[in-house]
């Protein structure tokens, strides 16, 4: 029981690494990116480049998938997304519903279809027991680094310069524009940043959620999901969402197997249906 | 009648009447059944997938409904259609093909509720959601459905009695194309009628419309209900025309490729559908000869590059074709008349 508990800690913390630049992105420039996903996936191959076929330590491959995506996601930003902003959502659909397509095959041609693992340490393999709760030492990593990175999200949203312009912007737009922010600038930044993110869970991710070229098709729905459910107005929300998803998942899973993921799926209609903004929103109608 | 009804009454009119160029269209089309014999498997997939673009364009073109899911009444209506004709239920394929698009409305019917709210982002979710869970369930009673393995051994009676299914898709294909014509014609006078009308100026401005007296919700609800039945007639058609059905009716890449389509052809005008499934067949069919595997790839590059050159630009040049297309017609029907006038002249004086 607790360990299940753990176990969907661990899921739902991952979960939230990765699909928190998307809530930033949606709450910012009201822009629906269902190519997220892409970028996890990017990030996960450059992890199982790196560390299985050049031995680079996993250690050092993780920092570094979290900067070959950001880059890749900085670039895509300014040469491809700024062109799309404005359009209406059937042709942000469509544009990233595209790019997904694109990076599948892609990833099928370069990387072969079958499924890819990411050689993680010896010492991080095995488990704790801990007052009778086995707890797998590669999961409490995830927690570890996952908690950490959301504290310190946290803190640089409510405490930096950058974070206030980020919130300003997310908050009103136009009204960050009057005061001076340049939110193109922040946008990309933080698109980068959020991509960077997601890569970096897509690495993390790899040994839980399995890695291959349908990877974008398969989580867009669960990180549409945490957005959706947690609402885009802070990151506290799309915490809690992916937290109770990744229980959710998790328990489903352990106890009514054969049921899948259609669980989650009748609890996300049911919340958007009484909660159109989000569970956790404040309720701005905007 | 006010003279006001009596006006709009009779423009409706006048933009229902049939043009040159569509009775052309569909001369085309049914000409097709004789000339191209060879092509009539490929043929028969376009028809459906036209029809089921048709269904899409409902909503998303005249009702401005963004949907992921319409692939759920495909689905549901195909295995309707597979389970029944396996079990001998209703034998008569033309029954069947009634009872399973009666079967994906009462479905389009229930979930339509749950689309009439929240924004673009909600809608999205809630349609996509939908299709996802009965894809799951569809997965989960793998003992009805066949699971992964698809639903096998479906044997499909003659059509009418009469009209026996062959392997090359001829009885399939006049069989598809007759009820695409059917469908189509419905759709044609629903987007003619004062109703079609409500939903465009729904598009345009729910708030407004709401506030002139058109009752939104309900006219929501009644096109997607209508959508949903199209979309199930589409894949009811799927399965008796292969025999078989299996998960992928139900997946993602089925609503998204949809979109495509519609993309392709262009939406809010019937034909949108119907050429976009053309095009999009063929061009489908002659990348997956050069590149059978990585087809995706293009499809995507194809719907990326689509967006970036704009759909309202190449909605203009739909338009721009289409008004060429239209001044061709009007000329060729004129000069006959011309030509009889100029022929009665001398035989008058």
């Amino acid at each position: 029981m607790l360990t299940i508990l753990f176990d969907g800690v661990a899921y739902g913390m991952l979960l939230f690494v990765l699909a928190c630049g998307l809530s930033v992105t949606l709450g910012l420039m009201n822009f629906i990116n269902l190519a997220h996903g892409a970028f996890a996936m990017a990030g996960g191959y450059c992890t199982v480049v790196l560390v299985n076929r050049i031995g680079v330590p996993f250690a050092l491959g993780l920092p570094l998938a979290f900067l070959v995506t950001a880059v890749l996601g900085g670039l895509f930003e300014r040469t491809l997304y700024v062109h799309v902003y404005a359009r209406p959502h059937l042709d942000q659909v469509l544009f990233t519903i595209g790019l997904v397509f694109m990076a599948v095959a892609a990833t099928d041609y370069v990387m072969g279809s079958s499924q890819q693992f990411v050689r993680i340490p010896e010492a991080l393999s095995g488990q704790f027991n801990v007052f009778g709760i086995g707890m797998g030492k590669y999961r409490l990593l995830i927690i570890v680094v996952c908690g950490v990175l959301t504290v310190a999200l946290q803190l640089m949203l409510a405490k930096t310069r950058f974070g206030s312009r980020l919130r300003a912007a997310v908050d009103d737009q136009r009204v960050a524009r009057g005061l001076g922010i340049n939110v193109g600038a922040v946008f990309g930044i933080t698109f980068a940043f959020g991509s960077g993110l997601a890569g970096l869970g897509g690495a993390l991710g790899a040994e839980i959620l399995g890695l291959d070229p349908t990877f974008p098709l398969k989580y867009m729905i669960y990180f549409l999901i945490v957005v959706t459910v947690g609402g885009t107005s802070s990151i506290t929300g799309p915490f809690l969402a992916s937290i109770l998803l990744g229980i959710g998942d998790v328990a489903g899973k352990y106890y009514v197997p054969k049921l899948g993921a259609f669980v989650i799926y009748a609890i996300m209609i049911v919340v958007l249906i009484v909660r159109p903004q989000g569970l956790f929103a404040r309720g701005v109608a905007r | 009648m006010t003279p006001l009804a009596a006006d709009i009454g009779q423009k409706l009119k006048r933009r229902g009447r049939w043009s040159a160029l569509e009775i052309a269209f569909w001369i085309v089309a049914f000409a097709s059944i004789w000339l191209l014999p060879q092509k009539h498997l490929i043929l028969t997939e376009t028809a459906i997938l036209a029809l089921f673009a048709l269904s899409l364009d409902l909503i998303l073109g005249y009702a401005g409904i963004i949907s992921l899911g319409q692939a759920a009444f495909f689905g549901t209506a195909g295995y309707f259609a597979g389970l029944v004709a396996k079990h001998g239920i209703i034998d008569e394929p033309v029954l069947a093909l009634i009872c399973s698009g009666l079967v994906a409305a009462a479905l389009g019917f229930i979930t339509s509720f749950l689309v009439l709210r929240g924004s673009d982002l909600t809608r999205l979710m809630v349609t996509l959601g939908v299709s996802l869970m009965l894809g799951e369930l569809a997965n989960r009673y793998s003992d009805i459905t066949g699971g992964a393995d698809g639903l096998q051994g479906v044997t499909v009676a003659p059509v009418l009695g009469r009209f026996e299914f062959d392997m090359f898709g001829h009885t399939g294909y006049t069989y598809c194309l007759i009820v695409l014509f059917v469908c189509f014609l419905i759709a044609r006078r629903l987007v003619y009628s004062p109703f079609g009308l409500s939903l465009r100026a729904i598009k345009g401005n729910a708030l407004r419309s709401g506030a002139v007296g058109i009752p939104v919700n309900a006219r929501l609800v009644a096109i997607y209900t209508v959508s949903a039945f199209f979309a199930g007639i589409a894949g009811a058609l799927l399965t008796q025309t292969t025999a078989f059905c299996s998960l992928d009716v139900l997946s993602l890449e089925r609503s998204a490729d949809l979109l495509l389509v519609l993309i392709i052809g262009g939406t809010g005008y019937l034909y949108g559908g119907l050429i976009g499934a053309v095009i999009y067949k063929f061009m489908q069919d002659w990348i997956a000869t050069l590149t059978p595997q990585y087809w995706q790839f293009w499809i995507g590059l194809l719907l990326v590059a689509i967006v970036l050159v704009g759909r309202d630009r190449m909605a203009a040049w739909h338009q721009a074709a289409r008004a060429a297309l239209g001044r061709l017609g009007a000329r060729t029907i004129k000069w006959r008349p011309a030509l009889g006038a100029a022929g009665a002249a001398p035989g008058g004086r």
